[in-house]
């Protein structure tokens, strides 16, 4: 039995003023047509798309003009994936190659950013003459640029003159008392500035850019690194101001913090939130905005999908291997585009298509009932549940034992909402190394606390045992759907069983 | 009068195009600065560029080989506090 996917974009029930409740598909609803237009092919703008697009980043930006607490300016490595990280710096000239080789391998790719390492904007001439030649090479690729702020209102004429139509900004507070234990240092008008002096400008510098791209019609996404006891609590207030200035998205992130890292905040022993507080915050922003909750903080020279990293392939000593027919190359990519949009067109179209009389729909969302007080739930019905789903292509589609992350879905009356996802060791690796994989298997464990289900496609009777022991219960039943409607199944069928009624089964995780 | 570019460097690019006196040029295995050029700043800035923008604490010396950056100026990581995180590190 499917779960009824309640349409409730604004206009229509006038229950939700804010435009950004629900389920995946209204996160889409939320946004006026042309935004939607936009932002349908992006990965890192609309979370339906990330499932059928990829990204790339080319790293030509190596110099940076502040100074975040979270970041390690001498980190060059292969097997870390954040923020910030690279393998080898490229030239404009090995970007533009590099990207018009992802972009002929990979159909999927619709995207080219500049992300860093350092700040795209304080390497302008390397930035925009990427942008320029690939805007002249490949006009098929959508370009992006995520930026710290500082120069951003010296440098928007030019992003707009480069059709960049997307822009993300990292904007971690609005109050240069908080930005004071966050940046401890910025460049400014030939001066290295610190503390809140410093905070200040930076923080002044993100609103006038934020309001110069959106005067121009850019679409920004704002990024916010949530860092407990430091910006948690500021960053509601953050969101509110960003909506209200224009901002279309909001992408809280959790700190990355780790000794090794050599960040101040790793080593001076700063945590980094956990997963529930994370997810509170966003649930706490939504009310006022679009949360994107699909980030996978990536390398700033990933390539692929979110979530996987290809970049390997595309080695600067691959590429100049490699015969790359761009004509070509664009026939193919225009046709998968056209399909993966005709796919993902249908599915929304399903998603809102009305399954029950609307008699009997009852809008359960907390601030549908805000906004509307009559329409309170008449009947008795379940809580919401966790479920984490081993997924590929938005389908249940994943090994237990193969995945590398899970996707977290909240299931309630209203639908499967996307909140999350969390990280995990895939430890099925089918050979000798299996020796490490009890412990392995417990950290995947760990780190689904909260989640009650796990789908996937497959899953082994030892891992079985041990998720049931911990109170997480393995699902196999749903291999190949979609993980909207399994998820929605399987929340049925706990209500059906009655187990929705009482409060959840204490997690036996840590 | 000069500074010197030691081996701690990064090869970030940040203070290249900042030098008023094109002094520092890029070179294997980290940017250099030459001597000859360079003024630090004197008359042009109040603050050496390359000093003021540079990520790296200790990788730029003057004459007297004195740090112009010195260990916990720019990160705020205090410099026993860095060497006990190491330890730990080393020690796992």
């Amino acid at each position: 039995m499917d779960l009824p996917v309640i349409d409730n974009a604004p206009a229509k029930s006038g229950g939700c003023s804010t435009g950004s409740c629900g389920s995946t598909a209204s996160q889409m609803d939320g946004m006026p047509d042309d935004i939607r237009a936009k932002v349908q092919d992006h990965p890192c703008y609309s979370e339906d798309a990330h499932h059928y697009f990829a990204r790339m980043h080319v790293a030509v930006a190596p110099a940076c003009n502040i100074q975040c607490h979270y970041c390690n300016r001498k980190y060059d490595c292969a097997n870390e994936s954040r923020p910030g990280v690279v393998s080898e710096l490229l030239t404009p000239a090995q970007a533009v190659k590099k990207t018009l080789a992802v972009a002929a391998t990979i159909p999927q790719m619709t995207v080219l950013g500049i992300a860093g390492p350092g700040d795209p904007l304080a390497n302008p001439e390397r930035t925009f003459e990427t942008f320029r030649e690939l805007a002249q090479k490949a006009p098929d690729i959508k370009l992006c640029v995520s930026t710290n702020g500082l120069s951003l209102p010296d440098h928007v004429e030019e992003l707009a003159k480069h059709n960049i139509d997307h822009v993300t900004i990292t904007i971690n507070c609005v109050d240069p008392d908080v930005g004071a234990k966050i940046y401890p240092w910025i460049f400014w008008q030939n001066k290295r500035i610190h503390g809140r002096e410093a905070a200040a400008i930076l923080i002044e510098r993100q609103q006038k850019g934020l309001e110069m791209l959106v005067a121009r019609g850019i679409l920004v996404k704002v990024n916010s690194v949530l860092i407990p006891g430091v910006n948690d609590e500021h960053l509601k207030e953050v969101s509110k101001i960003v909506k209200a200035k224009g901002a279309f998205l909001h992408n809280v992130m959790p700190l990355i913090a780790e000794a090794e890292h050599g960040t101040f905040y790793g080593v001076m022993g700063q945590r980094s939130p956990n997963p529930e507080e994370l997810k509170n915050l966003q649930d706490a922003c939504e009310g006022d905005m679009n949360m994107m909750r699909h980030c996978r903080q990536c390398r700033a020279d990933a390539v692929g999908l979110l979530g996987e990293d290809r970049g390997d392939e595309f080695t600067m000593d691959k590429i100049d291997a490699m015969e790359i027919d761009y004509e070509a190359a664009m026939a193919v990519r225009a046709e998968f585009r056209a399909r993966a949009t005709a796919e993902l067109e249908a599915k929304r179209n399903k998603a809102h298509a009305p399954k029950l009389p609307q008699a009997q729909v009852v809008q359960f969302m907390p601030r549908a009932a805000k906004a509307v007080p009559e329409a309170v739930p008449a009947a008795p019905v379940g809580r919401s549940v966790l479920m984490a789903v081993a997924a590929k292509g938005g389908l249940v589609a994943v090994h237990f034992g193969h995945a590398k992350e899970f996707l977290v879905y909240e299931a309630s009356a209203t639908g499967a909402k996307f909140v999350g996802h969390r990280k995990a060791d895939a430890y099925c690796a089918g050979d000798d190394t299996c020796g490490d994989a009890e412990s392995t298997l417990d950290r995947t464990i760990k780190a689904l606390a909260g989640c009650e289900v796990v789908l996937c496609s497959k899953i082994g009777y030892e891992p079985w045992g041990n998720l049931e022991a911990a109170g997480i219960q393995p699902n196999g039943e749903h291999a190949m759907e979609a993980i909207e409607e399994a998820v929605a199944a399987v929340w049925n069928e706990m209500l059906a069983a009655g187990k929705l009624t009482a409060a959840p089964a204490a997690n036996k995780v840590a | 009068m000069a500074l010197e570019i030691i081996e701690s460097c990064v090869n970030c690019w940040a203070c290249a195009p900042l030098c008023p006196n094109k002094a520092i040029y890029e070179a294997a295995p980290h940017f250099l600065i030459d001597a000859d050029k360079c003024t630090e700043c004197v008359g042009e800035f109040a603050d050496a560029q390359c000093v003021a923008i540079c990520p790296i604490e200790g990788a730029i010396l003057d004459e007297l080989g004195t740090e112009m950056n010195p260990p916990g100026s720019l990160t705020g990581i205090p410099p026993e506090r860095w060497a006990a995180a190491q330890a730990e590190i080393a020690a796992r």
